[in-house]
């Protein structure tokens, strides 16, 4: 008997719920935000700082960065490249997870927490090398203002990394697009470090 | 009480009644029910209101006489930095997104909010956080202030707030984005929804700007006072986010209760639908002032070229939000038109709301043509209480309206046009007298010398406005509570109606 004549039709299809990878876009997109603004008021106040001759007396300079702060370039360039290695780790998590392979979900996701700690300590290291004080200049109270609240965002990335491992940890195959999430947020992360190490590691 | 609440209060006790004092108290201190959340919000935010207009009360009346000697001069600084701050971020924002938190997920068919906890936290922080601006104030820590660790722990009240704010918001424009019915897309889905969604997704994008600024603030406020002009440069650095056009965004959500009230009227029948929800994105506009930091102003009296090239930016900056503004009114008067529907009493509120924060946004525009010399009059003022209790009534429009779908009681017609139209004569007699005595050079934000006669007149007239509008809100909370728990039960067809397009 045919059944196609008293059959209903299928009804409206489901609507995604990706709320977790949808928060993470929503705040990614407020953390970029947050350090495009300081870079605004950084290269306003770059902008606006008084020219002096250069030591050999060739040319005139911006009086903004102190003669006597020496970027450490090679912690800087480090983290930008933690930062690329992250990213190759969060998409490795991600490819992990679609296909339901928690072992090198967990895996890829502790790569990436240690990569995460290597940048905290990245960021330690250009501190404790610069050895500035908060209140010598306007620049280096700008430069720990900006770098500071760089280093949050990246310690909350860190702590998303240990809250979707431990979940990866624990088998949660359907966890998805909270590792989809993830990635989400740390591809925006190296998109906004990668701004600030521009402009504040390698312009100055 | 939400469905979810009271099958989870009644497993743990078996019966309603047996719950105890203290476990109703707990219950609604950790709920995760976005009705109780919102609720929440909307009532701490409703005492700020109150507070905040008892301020408005305080510095008109002073202004009354030139030798009058309530407050002093440092007192009158930080109670005008305490009104503009507290009606922005105690009042009109946390009472809209508020409204949102309660209404928005039922109308789109979500029984939860998307992270619950996350947006509970984050209502948490937002009180906390104004506590801590209060607290600053009273120790002279405002911008302005003159107690350095009072200013730093404004700073750190303010950053709370902007964190809760945000945090709410986002959860909020997560839920209308990913937890509609199946089938409901976001052009099906009510005004009031859509304007929510575009009020939380602008204050995730812009309040981290005013954060941003915040930490260079503060960290200079700690550690230098110098590069950011210490108390002084509170309200440099972030005194954009207080004034046009970034208080615009605040505005939106009351274009789509008025919008959902009238389609409500209309049994869904909207003409033009789509120009709403373009009306509501024009206005959104208003976020590019975030970006530019700037005004944007026009000086008639010089050349040609310099006219043309000054009103491009002039017309984005300030006309170009009021034209959405327009978009959806003369959408709503159509609808009204066409189905020659009845006005209720939310309409009334909603509408003048409305009203009141177009007169504001043409009151901005006017502001900021140079050759009228109104800048720094309290000609700025009038425009910040236009908007801000313009939001502030129909977001009483929004609690009328939808306040049968919580509690089941329906609110009293005739009393609350009556109440609308006394707080509609409140805002005028707190506004338009200002608007005038901007026009007779009367400065902003400062205790006035010898002004004359008329400015005394002015400045009457504006704080019996204001002691209007101070009654009109102790009235309207007392009619809320009344009909809440005693009025005419709503019938099924109101609670339909709520989500009707």
């Amino acid at each position: 008997m045919s059944t196609n004549a008293t059959a209903l039709n299928s009804g409206p299809k489901i609507v995604m719920r990706r709320q977790a990878l949808v928060l993470s876009g929503l705040m990614s997109a407020a953390s970029a935000m947050l350090i495009g603004s300081m870079l605004a008021i950084w290269l306003q106040f770059r902008a606006n700082a008084p020219l002096r001759e250069s030591s050999d007396g060739s040319k005139m300079l911006r009086d903004w960065l102190p003669e006597n702060i020496k970027i450490p370039e090679v912690a800087t360039n480090t983290m930008m490249l933690t930062f690329v290695i992250t990213c190759v780790m969060v998409q490795w998590a991600s490819y992990s997870s679609r296909r339901a392979d928690s072992k090198h979900t967990t895996l890829a996701l502790a790569v990436a927490l240690l990569t995460e700690i290597a940048l905290i300590n990245a960021q330690i290291a250009v501190y404790m090398q610069m050895d500035i004080g908060v209140r010598d200049s306007s620049y280096t109270m700008m430069f720990y203002a900006i770098t500071a609240t760089m280093s949050v965002l990246i310690v909350i990335g860190l702590g998303f990394t240990v809250m979707t491992m431990f979940r990866s940890f624990a088998s949660r195959n359907s966890d998805h697009d909270l590792v989809l999430a993830h990635s989400v947020y740390w591809y925006s992360l190296a998109v906004i470090f990668a701004t600030m190490w521009f402009v504040v590691y390698v312009q100055k | 009480m939400s469905a979810i609440d009271v099958n989870s209060a009644m497993n743990n006790s078996g019966t309603l009644s047996g719950i105890s004092f203290f476990s109703k108290i707990s219950s609604w201190l950790l709920t995760t029910s976005h009705q109780r959340i919102g609720r929440l919000m909307v009532s701490v935010s409703l005492l700020w209101t109150i507070a905040v207009v008892v301020v408005g009360v305080v510095l008109d009346v002073e202004r009354i006489s030139s030798v009058s000697d309530l407050i002093d001069s440092t007192s009158a600084t930080q109670l005008f930095s305490i009104f503009r701050i507290g009606l922005i971020f105690g009042s009109i924002t946390p009472m809209t997104l508020g409204i949102a938190l309660a209404i928005a997920p039922m109308q789109i068919g979500s029984q939860v909010l998307a992270f619950a906890r996350a947006a509970a936290f984050g209502a948490y922080l937002w009180f906390f956080g104004m506590i801590i601006v209060g607290v600053a104030y009273l120790g002279n820590g405002g911008p302005g202030g003159g107690d350095p660790q009072m200013v730093d722990l404004f700073l750190l009240g303010l950053g709370l707030v902007i964190a809760g704010l945000l945090l709410v918001s986002a959860s909020i424009a997560t839920t209308i984005l990913t937890s509609r019915r199946a089938g409901m897309t976001l052009i099906d889905a009510p005004i009031f929804v859509w304007s929510s969604l575009v009020t939380t997704v602008s204050l995730v994008l812009t309040l981290p700007v005013m954060a941003g600024a915040l930490i260079f603030v503060a960290v200079d406020h700690t550690y230098e006072r110098a590069t950011f002009g210490a108390t002084d440069g509170v309200n440099a650095w972030i005194g954009w986010a207080l004034t046009s056009p970034q208080i615009f965004l605040l505005a939106i959500s009351s274009l789509g209760v008025l919008a959902q009230i009238v389609a409500t009227m209309n049994k869904g029948k909207q003409p033009l639908r789509g120009g709403l929800f373009i009306g509501i994105g024009v206005m959104s506009t208003a976020l590019i002032g975030t970006v530019t930091q700037s005004f944007y102003s026009l000086q008639l009296n010089s050349e040609l070229n310099d006219i043309a090239k000054n009103l491009l930016p002039f017309l984005m900056f300030n006309a170009l939000p009021m034209l959405g503004l327009l978009i959806v009114l003369g959408l709503c008067l159509l609808a009204m038109k066409n189905e020659k529907a009845k006005p209720s009493g939310a309409f009334v509120l909603a509408f003048f709301g409305v009203g009141m924060v177009l007169t504001g946004m043409l009151g901005n525009a006017l502001l900021r043509i140079s050759d009228l010399k109104l800048s720094n009059t309290v000609f700025e003022e009038a425009v910040l209480i236009y908007i801000g209790y313009g939001v502030v009534l129909s977001s009483f429009g929004a609690i009328v309206h939808f306040g049968p779908r919580i509690w089941g009681r329906k609110m009293p017609t005739m009393p609350v046009i009556g109440l609308g139209l006394l707080g509609v004569l409140a805002v005028v007699l707190a506004a338009l007298p200002y608007y005038i005595a901007g026009f007779t050079d009367q400065p902003a934000a400062r205790m006035t010398g010898e002004l004359g006669d008329n400015s005394q007149i002015w400045n009457s007239a504006a704080a019996i406005g204001q002691a209007i509008f101070l009654i009109f809100i102790f009235a309207f909370v007392g009619l809320v509570v009344k009909t809440s728990s005693s009025g005419e039960i709503a019938d099924e067809e109101n609670f339909e109606t709520v989500q009707a397009n």
